[in-house]
């Protein structure tokens, strides 16, 4: 990888102001993803401000009845928490369905949200990617597609998000809290967090350089059954082909489009009293699938129409 | 050196091996190397301590796959921190052809660097060497490479009638095939194909290299010392005995590491041009283009039977790609000459030239692919008929080789099928797809024979008893996970009479008695042979020693009679410890060296080792996705050396025969001539919750037709069949028979689309 410099942050202004001042700066927390693309030279940050041993490892219950998860969190403490497991199932589901025990042991809840597209294209630096080098092309478009986006993508990129916790997070409404260079806060939806590529697909998010993630709140549960279901190629430690998260009416699909993707349409069908073959069919009627990938729009349908109808029943 | 004209009826004498007095043979001993292993201490190449410090190279790639180097820009790598060196075409030093072309399967690789053409994708084209590993691989991103680009050709199926027949293997042709095709009342006709499969060890390709004044000493990840010495000495020019090829430890090969590639020769050649050590090492990402891989198979099988269920016609031709000089031919269809009676047969294999990166051997060439269509077919065969798969196998059992005509030594594959149906429940199987459901599971059961040659090779071996009485087994021989290590220790100590402790193997170096190396799963029988001919001889001189030293209480007894257990030596009831007549008679050991290799009038038998895999699947009805719940092997592979490492290896098979039915394959982009997949997060190995219960069984076997030891091969026997008994399983599940590999779940909604989902998976309940 190219030569960097690094320094260990001792609190959490301080890592912002470092990294906001240094041109080519980058957080790190476990690594989990950065230190792969900076092998490959994807990635190459001039100096590192290593954030992993910010005291922003708690989760702890809101006020508002919900619960408050911060960002160096690992994978595994979030998915294993006593508060998680019997409030939100599908996130403890949804993370412990992402990457392996060794990863999720050292990835926090930050970084999983900054986490960058599985895209064979992306990581293949021979290769045309708007994502890596803007205005490039995009090789996914005319290539060997099978995993890319069929929702909200365009022809400057069809790359997925990979995160599955982020569905999860997406689905059950929660929000991020964002320190700012000047020391301020703000918050945004996860929802919010991710953007659609565009005719920028390299810019994936709304958290500007030098702001760093410090939590994810999550409301108080909502009302209803919770389940997280993904469909790949192997058991374990492969990406999604779809994963559908459901949080009472609040639905979510992953590994579809460049975010997490709220299925809004479905959830609107469903209140009108749609079926959920009806419901899905609502948010998939924009769903446009490239040469080798159209079979998921036919997967993340049956994926939705089958746990929306387990929820039914076990309501019925 | 007798025992290279040693006969069948020699082999079929008793010896120490055979009467296993000591029971150490077929014990399931812990691995020899196991706690150097676990403990971190066992040195790969690349970790080898270097006699001064190393210099780090890296290789450069292509980053084409086809055209012309233009231009070359070094400037900016070589004013790079810490660079020492950098080469190309324009400045390597001059190496050689290796001059009988059979070093490499892959002759494009030398010599090195030869020219500006770039033959396929990520082709070696530099190397950088620095002071650190970090400083070379930075220093490799700024070396510049011009390229003048031309479009690659990648796809086999739009080139098969360009397949050329490899020399030696002209088809056969028994009967008039289409006639008896056509006539035939019952028919399957079918294409098949399988994907590129990639190696994907642990260890990646690697050397460590140095001088020492005109010996150059190597550290390398090989499976075959003697090949990757004459490697070496031919390309570098230099006499075989002035080169050293180490490798104790080596992290996996499954026939990638039968060759060997640029670290081997680039290692050297800088180390001698900047007059101190260096190690290179292939980066993950370079294993999926520029070391081999099995190529992709496109395989076309037609089977005519009668009503009976009895084959009247069998064809099975396939065509495997090649790089553009390559010799290497996926040989799919040569099993099939063997499997089932047939009087009217055809098989060939075709090799087409694409402007991809070289093949190679990968675990059973031949029957890893090619059973993946033919035990299909017979699955289709058998539905058809109405049939039991079983039974329909049955009723093509040949007496002899249906080719030609030579007996079995032994072949016991229907008391494998029957065993393992019996085992498995196979009686339990609905005949009618799609019966079967648990929860959103449709469940199925499905079954196929393995079947895999089993070769003994020439080797040598060397057996020594020091004063202290430990006995070393000396061997050019390699140890890739398999278990080599410990069956020659187990080979070793049950010859000499002494207990495991006291037995020391030293392999891996080449300047030790050669053997083969690792590799068509004769690596164990081939080493083994050998090590059993020099404990016989290492006995004799024993004996004699003994007999005629007036010290020993076995003076004047009758040499021949001696024998060996619990580290005496005794001639009738007279007897001592070999430590003390070594300490006594010859205190600086005794040591003898002995060969082995293939029987005379071996060849009028036909020698495979057999067995029948059965599998249940269940296939997702929401998601079409398949996972394993069970898989049991039966197998007769002749005499079990060792439990465990035997059921390793063949546990180890059936796993990779999951990867190949549900989840393995790389494959070329047209537009780049480039495999999509380049690492082990993308490039989708089997995971442990792929793999359900696994379960071999070992029949009880002795085969004195197929050398000394009555033992064949197991190393690749577990992967044949495997993934065709996955296939016919979710077939039997859902209705679906897929013949492009993986099964994925693409493939199973796509089925679903065209044909509703069986009855049983309608209805509630489906989760």
């Amino acid at each position: 990888m190219k030569p960097f410099t690094y320094e260990r942050a001792v609190d959490a202004a301080q890592a912002v102001r470092a990294v906001a001042s240094t041109p080519g700066a980058r957080f790190i927390a476990g690594g989990t993803n950065l230190l792969d693309l900076m092998k490959l030279y994807i990635e190459q940050p001039t100096h590192l401000v290593d954030v992993s041993r910010l005291p922003l490892a708690g989760i702890a219950a809101t006020s508002e009845g919900g619960l408050r998860i911060g960002a160096m969190a690992t994978n595994s403490q979030v998915a294993a928490h006593p508060q998680v497991r019997a409030h939100y199932p599908v996130l403890t589901g949804a993370i412990v369905a992402g990457g392996s025990g060794q990863l999720r042991n050292k990835a926090t809840t930050g970084g999983n949200l900054l986490q960058r597209t599985r895209c064979a294209y992306f990581y293949d630096t021979t290769k045309p990617c708007n994502k890596r080098i803007p205005g490039s092309g995009c090789s996914a478009l005319e290539g060997l597609n099978r995993n890319s986006a069929i929702l909200g993508a365009s022809p400057a990129c069809i790359a997925t998000h990979p995160s599955d916790m982020a569905v999860a997070l997406v689905a059950l409404d929660a929000t991020v809290e964002v320190l700012l260079a000047s020391g301020a806060q703000r918050s945004l939806p996860v929802a919010d967090l991710h953007r659609l590529p565009g005719d920028t697909p390299h810019v994936e998010t709304d958290i500007a350089p030098g702001e760093l993630i410090t939590a994810v709140v999550l409301p108080p549960p909502p009302k209803g059954a919770q389940a997280y279901r993904k469909a790949r190629d192997r058991a374990s430690f492969a990406g999604g082909l779809a994963s559908v998260a459901v949080a009472g009416g609040q639905v979510a699909l992953g590994a579809v489009a460049h975010k997490p993707w709220r299925a809004s349409a479905a959830e609107a069908a469903l209140r009108a009293g749609a079926s959920p073959r009806e419901a899905m069919d609502a948010e998939l009627a924009a769903a446009e699938g490239h040469e080798r990938n159209a079979f998921k729009i036919d997967l993340v349908g049956r994926m939705g129409v089958a746990i929306l109808s387990q929820n039914a029943e076990d309501r019925a | 050196m007798s025992d290279q004209r040693a006969t069948l009826a020699d082999w079929a004498k008793p010896n120490p091996v055979t009467d296993n007095r000591s029971g150490l043979i077929g014990k399931a001993v812990d691995r020899y190397d196991g706690p150097a292993k676990v403990t971190g201490t066992a040195a790969y190449a690349f970790e080898v301590e270097t006699p001064s410090p190393a210099l780090y190279g890296i290789l450069v790639t292509s980053r084409i796959a086809k055209g012309r180097i233009t231009a070359v820009d070094t400037a900016s790598a070589e004013a790079a921190p810490g660079v020492r060196l950098v080469w190309t075409h324009l400045n390597i030093p001059e190496t050689f052809a290796d001059p009988e072309g059979k070093v490499g399967f892959a002759k494009t690789h030398f010599p090195l660097f030869r020219d500006d053409r770039v033959r396929f994708f990520a082709e070696p084209v530099g190397l950088v060497v620095a002071d650190t590993f970090e400083n070379a691989v930075a220093a490799a991103q700024l070396v510049g490479f011009t390229y003048e680009v031309e479009g690659p050709a990648t796809s086999m199926d739009t080139a098969l009638d360009q397949g050329e027949i490899p020399t030696g293997d002209p088809d056969l042709e028994m009967g008039d095939f289409e006639a008896a095709f056509a006539a035939s009342p019952v028919r399957v006709d079918g294409i098949w194909r399988t994907p590129v499969i990639n190696h994907c060890q642990m260890e990646p390709h690697a050397t460590v290299a140095w001088w020492e004044g005109d010996v150059c000493v190597t550290h390398t990840s090989t499976q075959v010392l003697k090949r990757s010495q004459v490697y070496v000495s031919s390309t570098l020019g230099i006499p075989q005995d002035k080169v050293r090829v180490f490798a104790r430890y080596i992290g996996g090969g499954f026939g990638g590491k039968v060759m060997n590639h640029w670290d081997l020769i680039l290692a050297p050649l800088a180390a001698r041009a900047l007059s101190q050590p260096v190690k290179i090492t292939f980066t993950r990402h370079q294993m999926f283009h520029a070391t081999v891989h099995r190529p992709g198979v496109t395989q076309e099988v037609r089977l005519g039977a009668n009503p009976d269920g009895r084959l009247t016609a069998i064809s099975m031709m396939t065509w495997s790609h090649c790089d553009s000089a390559g010799v290497f031919t996926e040989p799919a269809s040569r099993f099939a000459r063997n499997l089932y009676a047939a009087p009217v047969r055809r098989m060939g294999l075709r090799r087409v030239r694409l402007d991809l990166p070289p093949p190679g051997p990968l675990r059973s060439p031949g029957e890893a692919p090619g059973m993946m269509s033919l035990e299909c077919a017979m699955d289709e065969l058998a539905e058809q008929l109405g049939m039991d798969p079983v039974e329909l196998r049955i009723r093509n059992e040949p007496e002899s080789d249906p080719e030609t005509g030579k007996p079995f030594s032994t072949r016991q594959l229907v008391r494998c099928m029957r065993e393992g149906a019996q085992r498995f429940g196979w009686d339990r199987r609905a005949p009618v797809p799609g019966q079967v459901r648990d929860g959103r599971w449709l469940v199925g059961m499905g079954m196929a024979a393995a079947v895999r040659g089993s070769a003994i090779l020439p080797a040598k071996a060397g057996m020594g008893v020091d004063a202290d009485g430990v006995v070393t087994l000396s061997q050019a021989m390699t140890d890739i996970g398999t278990g080599s290590y410990t069956i020659l220790q187990q080979i070793a100590a049950e010859t000499m009479g002494v207990p495991l402790e006291q037995v020391s193997v030293n392999i891996g170096l080449s300047d030790l008695p050669p053997a083969p190396g690792s590799g068509g799963q004769f690596g164990a029988v081939t080493a083994g042979s050998a090590a059993l001919a020099a404990g016989m001889s290492l006995r004799k001189a024993l004996a004699q020693l003994a007999a005629e030293d007036p010290d020993s209480p076995l003076h004047g007894g009758p040499a021949e009679a001696a024998t060996f257990q619990d580290g005496m030596i005794a001639i009738g009831n007279r007897s001592e410890r070999l430590s003390a007549l070594v300490s006594r008679a010859a205190p600086d050991g005794v040591y003898r060296e002995a060969a082995s290799g293939p029987a005379a009038d071996q060849g009028a038998w036909d020698r495979r080792s057999y067995g029948a895999q059965f599998a249940e699947v269940g296939v997702d009805t929401v998601t079409g996705e398949v996972r394993v719940r069970r898989m049991l092997g039966v197998y007769a592979a002749g005499r079990i050396l060792n439990a465990k490492t035997a059921r390793s290896q063949l546990t180890g098979g059936m796993i990779w025969g999951v990867g190949a039915a549900l989840t393995e394959g790389n494959y070329p982009d047209p537009r780049y001539g480039s495999f999509v997949s380049q690492d082990l997060a993308s490039y989708l190995a089997p995971t442990h919750a792929d793999i359900g219960e696994l379960e071999a069984i070992m029949l009880d076997e002795e085969d004195p037709k197929a050398n000394p030891l009555g033992a064949k091969g197991v190393g690749e026997l577990g992967i044949a069949g495997s993934p065709a008994a996955i296939v016919n399983a979710v077939h039997n599940a859902c209705g679906l028979r897929v013949r492009d590999y993986p099964v994925t779940p693409d493939k199973v909604l796509a089925h679903w689309k065209s044909n509703p989902l069986p009855l049983a998976a309608r209805g509630r309940g489906v989760r």
